[in-house]
């Protein structure tokens, strides 16, 4: 029997075992928004912006590990995707991102709402692909869902013509994938692994230096055995973060601009860094010309061309981490370096995470520590900016995929629409939302669809009345000229949470904090809201300065 | 700043549309250059041929080699300049002003010279195909000048290894 393009597409979404797709319907679509009325088994998440829709497709794939899937119509609708697939694409997230095209005959027109949507995404996806024939529509899928999860995760986009949704074929899903120019090297050469091996034996000051890589390669216990056989210290990235246990003694905890100092000091003094699935991003090594400079680096990585590109590499190692760690374990001991992890302990306990209370103030750093008290296995997702760093350096993160955020692109506005996929995706953990007052606003109406699908959402705003990051370099590094940061014009966020029809509250006293945490574990029935009122200047420490080497980190203010 | 230097690539793609702006954009979006460009599908009509020339620093040479290969739609990439010695040809057509008889005869001798080959011929003008290396259509192109070229068309340069080295 022949069936509609978009019926195909929603049969091959269920081949490849999605079980929601976050969309915002319009008139390109419409066939494939048809085609999934009434439909059980892929359920559709209508979001309130498509920029919710991507967001919310990459939280679910972030959890979950599986290929999160948005959907929108041609133009506007598709671009406003962009922002969605441009995070998914810096952090590597496997996501399958659908919108619909003018029809075939209108392609090149200036049709209305038409948008050249390949054009737009290219440098921010994977792949990408526009569908003109239904006949395409099967083997298109399940090559997009290949390349999204296999190799070096991301985002694929495929833009479907409304006559391919609206013209008939047969369905056949293809039982195999096999692309010819596209083979992922995922086993590492052995004689590689052996020369890392090797280094690892005769380093005095090693390091290991972990990633997103390792999350997204599903590589955390592999990780967790390589630190305990060999007892090197580690850092986990902020991408990472959950990979191994910051509760455990060999934890630096993070690195970089907003890092620890003992992880820092560790890159400047380190006579070995081994990077599994990191990238040497600029928020980590500070000026490279200072970074890790008596460190020979071993770097294991899916991405040949992630190696060798920020800094030099002794020896590369192109593999899936998984792999790659499983070889490598089987030839690594315990390191001899006992000085060395008493200088890690010394760093360790010199210069902890701190902050200091200020009177009558509630302190964001103790929201965050008191969030951590109640809800230390939820899964927390964070938007941008500094409650991040905050939340990543006062919260321990002990799973992978306990901590999602948009590392790579730092989109604003990522984390409520990514903590509804989240929760759909794990029904059974709770999950947090740490929101700033500026992000939070910035894709405020998601609430609609939390508040309607009744997902038990913990919202917690630390709210310090500014675009508090920006607020603080300015604060640093231009005179304490606060251009277009100040937000005392915002509204009242736990008003305007009853509005949406979700429970809102407000603390402005360090006493009142405890309590709300306590109140919010009560409510399941649907979003809670807590609008933190915290110290408005307070800044996020250490701090490497931009440019700066990671030894001269400022420790503090004062 | 490390030496720079021109390497050729070989790149075999799928013989699909929008291959090429993917291979462009990669180039252009990490700021590397493009010397020149040539593409062409292959006796097997499912692949196309890419000679790319470039230049930059070994590391750039690098990463231009892994992010080709990144592409999905890139079956092989070969770096000419590094995988063993290689021919590579370009072609040009060349217009010359020729309204004076005399200067045709000189025109026509000078392009025994470089085996150029007359394809089309007016009474004030003539074409010339010329095919060669680089430094042999320099040198046609410098001398053509002092005539009066009226109009000059260039391929990009083709390439392939030798013999045995691939």
């Amino acid at each position: 029997m022949e069936l509609s393009g978009a019926q195909i597409l929603v049969d091959s979404l269920k081949r490849e075992g999605v079980e929601y797709i976050f969309g915002v319907n319009g008139g390109a679509a419409m066939p494939i928004f048809d085609a999934l009325y009434g439909e059980t088994e892929l359920k559709l998440i209508p979001m309130r912006h498509e920029q919710g829709a991507s967001h919310a497709a990459d939280g679910y794939a972030r959890a979950t590990g599986d290929v999160g899937v948005a959907l929108a119509t041609s133009g506007p609708g598709a671009t406003n995707l962009v922002t969605g697939i441009a995070t998914a694409y810096m952090d590597s997230i496997p996501m399958v991102a659908i919108t619909g095209q003018v029809f075939t005959h209108y392609i090149g027109s200036d049709a209305f709402q038409e948008c050249d949507v390949i054009g737009v995404t290219r440098p921010i996806c994977k792949h990408s692909y526009l569908i003109k024939d239904c006949d395409e529509i099967a083997d298109v899928v399940a090559e997009a869902f290949h390349l999204a999860k296999t190799g070096k995760p991301g985002p694929v986009v495929i833009d479907i013509a409304k006559d391919a949704q609206l013209h008939e074929a047969l369905f056949k899903y293809p039982e195999t994938v096999d692309i010819r120019s596209y083979k992922p090297q995922v086993h590492g050469d052995p004689a590689q692994i052996g020369k890392a091996a090797a280094l690892i034996k005769e380093a005095k000051r090693p390091m290991l230096y972990a990633g997103g890589g390792v999350v997204l390669a599903n590589a955390s216990e592999e990780l967790r055995q390589l630190t305990l056989k060999t007892q090197i210290p580690i850092t986990v990235t902020l991408m990472g973060l959950g990979a191994f246990p910051e509760t455990h003694p060999l934890a630096m905890e993070m690195p970089g601009m907003h890092g620890s100092c003992c992880a820092n000091y560790a890159f400047t003094d380190a006579d070995l860094v081994i990077a599994i699935g990191a990238r040497f991003d600029d928020r980590v090594t500070g000026d490279l010309n200072k970074f890790a400079p008596n460190a020979k680096k071993i770097h294991i990585d899916i991405d040949a061309s992630c190696i060798g590109k920020n800094v030099p590499v002794d020896v590369p190692i192109v593999g899936d981490a998984k792999k790659v760690l499983t070889e490598l374990n089987k030839q690594v001991g315990i390191a001899d370096i006992d000085p060395w992890r008493a200088q890690i302990q010394e760093w360790k306990q010199k210069y902890p995470f701190e902050y200091e209370q200020k009177a009558d103030k509630v302190m964001p750093q103790y929201v965050i520590e008191q969030i951590y008290e109640h809800y230390s296995d939820a899964i927390v997702v964070a938007d941008v900016g500094q409650h991040q760093m905050w939340a990543a350096q006062y919260f321990k993160f002990t799973e992978p995929r306990q901590w999602l955020n948009s590392g790579g692109l730092g989109t604003m506005g990522f984390s409520l629409p990514a903590a509804i996929g989240a929760q759909l995706g794990c029904p059974d953990k709770t999950v947090v939302n740490i929101n700033g007052d500026g992000s939070y606003i910035m894709t405020i109406q998601e609430l609609v669809p939390a508040v309607t699908m009744k997902l038990p959402l913990k919202i917690f705003i630390i709210n310090n009345m500014y675009l508090g990051m920006v607020r603080q370099w300015q604060e640093l590094f231009h005179g304490k000229r606060y251009s277009a940061v100040d937000y005392h014009d915002n509204p009242d966020f736990a008003l305007l949470a009853q509005a949406f029809g979700a429970t809102g509250l407000r603390v402005e006293h360090t006493e009142d904090v405890v309590p709300a945490l306590q109140k919010a574990q009560g409510i399941t029935d649907g979003p809670v809201v807590i609008d933190f009122i915290v110290d408005e200047e307070e800044n996020v420490f250490p701090m490497v300065p931009a440019g700066a080497g990671l030894g001269d980190v400022i420790r503090g203010l004062s | 700043m490390n030496p720079e230097e021109r390497h050729i690539f070989s790149v075999l793609v799928e013989n699909r549309f929008g291959v090429l702006a993917r291979v462009a954009g990669l180039f252009s979006g990490r700021g590397f250059n493009i010397d020149s460009l040539n593409v062409a599908e292959t006796h097997d009509s499912s692949i196309s041929q890419i000679t790319l020339v470039t230049h930059g620093d070994a590391q750039i040479i690098e990463q231009i080699y892994h992010h080709l290969n990144r592409l999905i739609d890139v079956i092989e990439v070969t770096d000419l300049s590094t995988a063993g010695t290689h021919v590579e040809r370009e072609l040009v057509l060349i217009k010359v002003a020729t309204e004076d008889p005399q200067k045709r005869t000189e025109v026509l001798q000078v392009a025994e010279v470089f085996r150029g080959r007359v394809i089309d011929m007016k009474p004030a003008s003539l074409v010339l195909e010329i095919t060669g290396d680089e430094g042999k259509l320099k040198a046609a192109i410098d001398i053509f000048n002092t005539y009066g070229i009226l109009e000059l068309a260039r391929t990009g340069k083709i390439a392939m290894l030798r013999g045995s080295d691939f």
